[in-house]
């Protein structure tokens, strides 16, 4: 049916159509809502287009605020048609007020958005997936697959185990074992490949042109990405409905960046909040930034680089979303920077013990770039920061083995106890 | 000799069907525009309307990204190849 009769159809039933069309990025040329990515005429990728006057009228801060703690209570601004079918539970993560880490880095106001604590597979993956999977559904898909550098994979396993689809996931070979066996133990098709992930995501637009499954991000890209913008809500929502002045947020494909900028705008655009003059900062690793590289030489292409870091998540040599990422970055007035392996495991435990949230080496990333960012100056000390952390350091313990002291073993008697606590010395003599 | 141009798949009904044609020219540009007078509508497919080459196909000379020479005014020479790859819009 087409979309034309397809919003008549709704008006004539009363049922809201808030996402109404695809349309290019790049020359605007309009597709109806499936399941393709790339424009025919240009190449360009595909976005989802809102009716943001619709949404106004039907949307208000109660309103939200009367639903469940969930990504879907702002499901008006997400590209679903029906009632979500996947990840009832995923997002509303704690957006926590940091004071120790924020005195340590000698600033005044900062948060830490805990996407580590994500349901159900510790990352802010559970996020795309659960509208890429609700979509898939909507669309007739039995079969969902992606390429993965290790979180999506662990999201589309478990969400489509709960949510009765079968699933193929393609990632890296050499990708951590706690990521391997997170996906594995959801009784998905895994294969892994002998290549780097952007190897594995051209394989896979091999795969998705011949088979037909809903590749979560290729075919479905479109839907998958627009998860992301929850992070973005829930960010406004839990700081008061106040727009933060500086986010800093990992990049990978750059993705996430875009979407929780666009997040800002559409809640402004909604007249849910007044004054947007959120700064996005991007954190790469050194080992595979060219994101970052781009931003910082003020070049409006990348430069797709070969990955070698251990932040593995991030590892995306040629970003999807790269061009997009970088040029919100500059729009915004935000700036980029990158950690080394040493400074990501440093990030990981300043992390750790200031704040007790256990970060994966995406998170190091974060933390090590807003403490270059705001030593650099690049970012004030007494205005409002959100730090993005996007997924679990247990899910990436083998960055941090080597780098922990073993802990003492001692026998089961008080003396030796206090022998230990002589060694240990200080305010414990 | 002529440049070597191969097509990719979606722009082959602009090719009659071909992967892999042949034009002249001294600048990849010049190229193009021989491709053009040869196969009306393929222009339009590979530049937008500011004539900046479509930022999300990608042009290789001999396996160079052009973008990382001298874009569309990349000197070519006889027996050099260009191929034309639209950019993978997947990602994590």
């Amino acid at each position: 049916m087409p979309d034309r009769d397809i919003l008549v159809w709704s008006n004539f039933l009363k049922i809201k159509m808030y996402s109404i069309a695809l349309k290019c990025r790049e020359c605007g040329h309009e597709y109806p809502k499936t399941p393709i990515h790339v424009c025919e005429f240009c190449f360009g990728p595909l976005e989802v287009v809102y009716d943001y006057d619709l949404i106004k009228k039907n949307l208000t801060r109660e309103k939200i605020e009367s639903r469940g703690p969930n990504m879907w209570r702002y499901r008006e601004l997400l590209p679903v048609d029906q009632e979500p079918t996947v990840g009832r539970q995923v997002g509303f993560t704690p957006l926590r007020r940091a004071n120790r880490l924020a005195r340590t880095l000698g600033v005044k106001e900062l948060y830490i958005k805990n996407d580590t604590v994500n349901y159900p597979t510790l990352s802010f993956k559970d996020r795309v997936v659960s509208v890429a999977l609700s979509k898939a559904r909507e669309l007739g898909f039995k079969v969902v697959a992606c390429a993965s550098t290790g979180n999506l994979a662990n999201s589309v396993a478990a969400n489509a185990a709960a949510g009765d689809f079968e699933s193929f996931v393609f990632i890296p070979y050499d990708l951590e074992p706690t990521k391997v066996l997170g996906t594995m133990i959801y009784g998905t098709h895994l294969v892994g490949i002998h290549g780097t992930y952007d190897e594995v995501n051209r394989l896979c637009s091999e795969i998705a042109g011949k088979y037909r499954w809903a590749f979560v991000n290729i075919n479905m890209r479109p839907y998958y990405a627009e998860g992301s913008k929850s992070m973005g809500y829930e960010i406004v929502e839990q700081l008061g409905w106040q727009v933060p002045r500086h986010v800093v947020v990992p990049m990978a494909s750059g993705s996430l960046l875009t979407k929780i900028d666009k997040a800002f705008s559409e809640l402004e655009k909604i007249g849910l909040v007044a004054d947007n003059k959120a700064k996005i900062y991007g954190a790469q690793a050194t080992g595979c930034a060219p994101i970052s590289t781009a931003v910082k030489n003020h070049w409006d292409i990348f430069k797709p680089v070969k990955p070698n870091t251990i932040a593995k998540s991030l590892a995306i040599g040629n970003p999807a979303d790269g061009f997009y990422a970088a040029r919100t970055i500059t729009r915004t007035g935000g700036w980029c920077d990158d950690a080394t392996d040493e400074e990501i495991i440093a990030g990981i435990h300043l992390l750790a013990e200031t704040e007790g949230i256990f970060a994966e080496t995406a998170g190091g990333v974060t933390m090590a770039v807003t403490k270059k960012l705001i030593e650099q100056g690049r970012i004030p000390k007494d205005e409002s920061v959100v730090l993005c952390i996007t997924g679990h350091g247990l899910k990436t313990q083998e960055a941090i083995v080597g780098h922990l002291d073993k802990p003492p073993i001692i026998e089961p008697m008080i003396g030796e106890f206090e022998g230990l606590i002589k060694k240990i010395g200080g305010k414990y003599v | 000799m002529p440049i070597k141009v191969r097509i990719p798949t979606p722009l082959q009904k602009l090719t009659q069907n071909k992967g892999e044609v042949e034009a002249s020219g001294q600048t990849v540009a010049q190229v193009l525009a021989s491709l053009e007078s040869q196969y009306n509508g393929l222009k339009t497919r590979l530049y937008d309307e500011n004539g900046q080459l479509r930022r999300f196909i990608n042009f290789y000379v001999n396996d160079e990204d052009i973008r990382f020479l001298q874009g569309d005014q990349t000197v070519v020479k006889d027996g050099d190849e260009i191929s034309i790859v639209p950019a993978i819009a997947g990602g994590s």
